[in-house]
């Protein structure tokens, strides 16, 4: 019999204090929520946390297609919430990290179709045996946002300085349960162009939605060819992109870090490197 | 003689639709077109704003539906283009809060006193999505040249095809020096996969995001790139054949390119 | 071969790893999407086969298998006989000794894996005193173990299940 490519040795549940399981919104669609998700989960796993990426975009999946790993996926969410797969025999291991799992969303079937109840239970169960949860929200504000949310305990918050995503983002963040702490990051920022007053500045974004700031993240083509490969960006040393993700990920983590952000280059300060965010 | 009634779809967030949609809309009524674009993103709107017609928000479309105003009463006319109007969608309501038969019903009244009704779809294959297309006779899907946005237009026009509707595809944000050093797929590439027929290729274009934070469509700029863009692809919505610009790499670079890959 | 050599000395830009990662995960979006044709074709499939051997139809399954670099269609079949086997040997003469009680006169079941649902065409065979009746023709034989309280063994149940 062929061996199967995906490993779930996921360790039995220990005694240590539950998982933080945080959801990844924004309202707007395609402002970097599945990178974002993505990247972290890579740069926390790297970290040597245990971590568990679930894409709650059923029906609309691309959380495994920016991983690499759309070959691997077998079963998925509706399998497991519907008990038909056990949870272990769906979670994919990464190709290169042995600490990060994916559980991925059924690509066939549609939101409405999942119990927030059971999703919540399976939050917890994930909890159980991961350092952190998170969860790839789809865009909107419905039922799918809805199955996200429900089981996490915190939320990042990810915008882009157009005021399409900072409108959406305000509104998301209405709707988030008070308890959540929703943290920002900044996505796809041209410090050229805020310059030249033609993008709005994080100054800006945050003026409006008024949360701490956990990073900012240039906008770089590296991102496309990235996704191109399934590469997270994160985990390549040499990526301006993936070191801000590495810095954020460590702020998650509790590191005083300071705030990775892009700075227009060159510049006099720029050639010193320091504001190069987060650079590892 | 009834409108034609478009939505313009993607299935992925953020590629474009809403943009695409206002400067299609725009590009037509400068064309001589009576037209009307309808926002049915319920609880996240945002044709009001790229349009820059948010101040000037009475009525929505939820409101019409429910009957507390007149369709016309919630229609407003854009200052600069009289012949262009907008439908809002109600900013905090749900999608659920029309039905697809209701949705339709308003598509297909608008349709009787303009030339274009275009409808602008939220992100997503749910209720939002659903409602989009209730009313619409053809669909517009557009995409970016990246593995997210594809798989997600191939699905949209999946769910398009089911229902008959014609469709035909706007490839928006190309780069064309990242096509060029194979760094990012190209309009063929992009072409072959989705099968579709190609309406339009828009290049990335930083101008697109000062206009929408100030609130004013790039076609109504003759002098920026993408106006000409935007009109071509109007021409061809209406029928005429009109080349497509040549982002694609001189022949030169495309034998080099050819090589490349093998 | 060639492309192996060929990645070797140009490294594949990353629109062409893109757009074959795109190819197959829309294959596999479309097969999974359109169960009704993977039903017609494994039923056109089991078709063909059975005009070569009998087989399990109840245990049969046709999947898709999303690999790195290809889908591929993956059936497993259960086969239970070939067609047109050997044909039964001739009535044995009348006088013939018994066989070894090794199954009970209880026992009815086929000894095969699973009851097939296909008829297949039986010789007749003379039933004898203390000797089971095999309905259908198998190479083998299986020795039907028992546990020491007579019962079939679990393993037996289980192949019978």
């Amino acid at each position: 019999m062929e061996v199967r490519e995906t490993e779930f040795a996921v360790a039995p549940p220990v005694p240590t204090p539950l998982g933080r399981a945080i959801v990844v919104t924004s309202g707007k669609g395609g402002v970097g929520k599945t990178t974002t998700t993505a990247n972290l989960g890579a740069a926390l796993a790297a970290r040597g946390s245990r971590v568990a990426l679930v894409d709650a975009d059923v029906g609309l999946r691309n959380l495994d297609l920016v991983l690499g790993l759309e070959a691997r996926v077998k079963h998925h969410l509706l399998d497991v919430l519907e008990e038909k797969i056990a949870l272990d025999d769906a979670l994919v291991r990464d190709k290169r990290s042995e600490t990060l799992f994916l559980l991925a969303a059924a690509q066939t079937r549609e939101k409405e179709d999942v119990d927030p109840e059971k999703m919540r239970t399976l939050v917890e169960q994930l909890r159980e045996r991961f350092d952190y949860v998170l969860i790839d929200c789809p865009a909107g504000i419905e039922q799918g946002f809805r199955n996200a949310v429900i089981g996490a305990q915190e939320a990042i918050i990810v915008c882009t300085p157009e005021v399409s995503a900072v409108r959406d983002a305000d509104r998301v963040v209405g709707l988030l349960p008070n308890t959540f702490r929703p943290q920002l990051i900044v996505n796809r920022l041209r410090p050229q162009l805020v310059k030249k007053g033609k993008m709005l500045s994080v100054e800006d974004v945050n003026a409006i939605l008024r949360l701490p700031l956990l990073g900012v993240i240039a906008d770089e083509p590296d991102i496309i060819i990235a996704t191109n490969k399934g590469e997270p960006p994160a985990l390549d040393p040499a990526s301006l992109v993936g070191g801000s993700y590495r810095t954020i990920a460590a702020k998650i983590a509790g590191e005083d870090v300071a705030v990775p952000e892009p700075r227009e280059k060159p510049s006099f300060f720029g050639s010193l490197g320091i504001l190069f965010g987060g650079r590892a | 003689m009834s409108g034609r009634r478009i939505v313009v779809t993607s299935g992925k967030g953020g590629v474009g639709k809403t943009t695409t949609t206002a400067n299609l809309g725009a590009a037509l009524a400068l064309r001589g077109h009576r037209v009307v674009l309808v926002d049915a993103d319920i609880g996240l709107r945002n044709l009001d704003l790229v349009l820059g017609v948010e101040k000037r928000i009475v009525f929505d479309l939820v409101e019409v539906v429910e009957g507390r105003c007149q369709l016309r009463q919630a229609l407003i006319r854009d200052k600069r283009l009289e012949r262009l109007s907008v439908l809002p969608a109600a900013q905090t309501r749900e999608k659920e809060a029309v039905s697809e038969e209701q949705f339709a019903a308003i598509v297909a009244e608008l349709a009787e006193s303009h030339d274009y009704v275009l409808v602008d779809c939220p992100a997503g294959i749910e209720h939002g999505f659903r409602n989009a297309v209730a009313g619409a006779l053809e669909a517009i899907v557009v995409t970016t040249p990246e593995v997210s946005a594809i798989r997600d237009a191939d699905r949209v026009i999946g769910k398009l095809n089911e229902r008959a509707l014609p469709v035909r595809l706007i490839v928006n944000r190309v780069r064309p020096e990242m096509v060029r050093s194979g760094d990012m797929m190209s309009v063929e590439d992009v072409v072959e996969v989705l099968q579709a027929e190609l309406l339009g290729i828009v290049p990335d274009d930083e101008e697109v995001i000062d206009t929408t934070n100030r609130g004013e469509p790039i076609v109504l700029d003759p002098a920026r790139r993408l106006s000409a863009i935007y009109y071509k692809i109007a021409r061809r919505l209406e029928g005429e054949i009109v080349p497509f610009t040549s982002f694609e790499p001189r022949f030169l670079d495309k034998l080099l390119t050819l090589w490349k890959a093998g | 071969m060639l492309d192996f050599f060929k990645s070797l000395f140009r490294p594949q830009p990353s629109s062409a790893t893109a757009k074959e990662r795109l190819r197959l995960v829309l294959l596999s979006d479309h097969l999974s999407l359109a169960p009704d044709v993977i039903e017609s074709l494994k039923a056109d499939l089991l078709e063909v086969i059975r005009r070569y051997v009998v087989i399990d139809e109840q245990h049969a399954d046709v999947s898709f298998e999303h690999r790195e670099h290809e889908i591929a269609m993956l059936a497993s079949i259960p086969i239970v006989s070939v067609n047109g086997d050997r044909p039964a040997p001739p009535p044995p003469t009348p006088i013939r000794a018994p066989l070894p009680v090794t199954t009970a006169s209880t026992v009815t079941e086929a000894p095969t894996v699973t009851a097939p649902a296909v008829a297949v065409p039986v010789e007749p065979e003379p039933v004898q005193a203390g000797a089971p009746v095999a309905p259908v023709r198998t190479r083998r034989r299986r020795r039907r173990k028992r546990t020491a309280d007579g019962q079939p063994s679990l393993a037996q149940v289980q192949l019978q299940a």
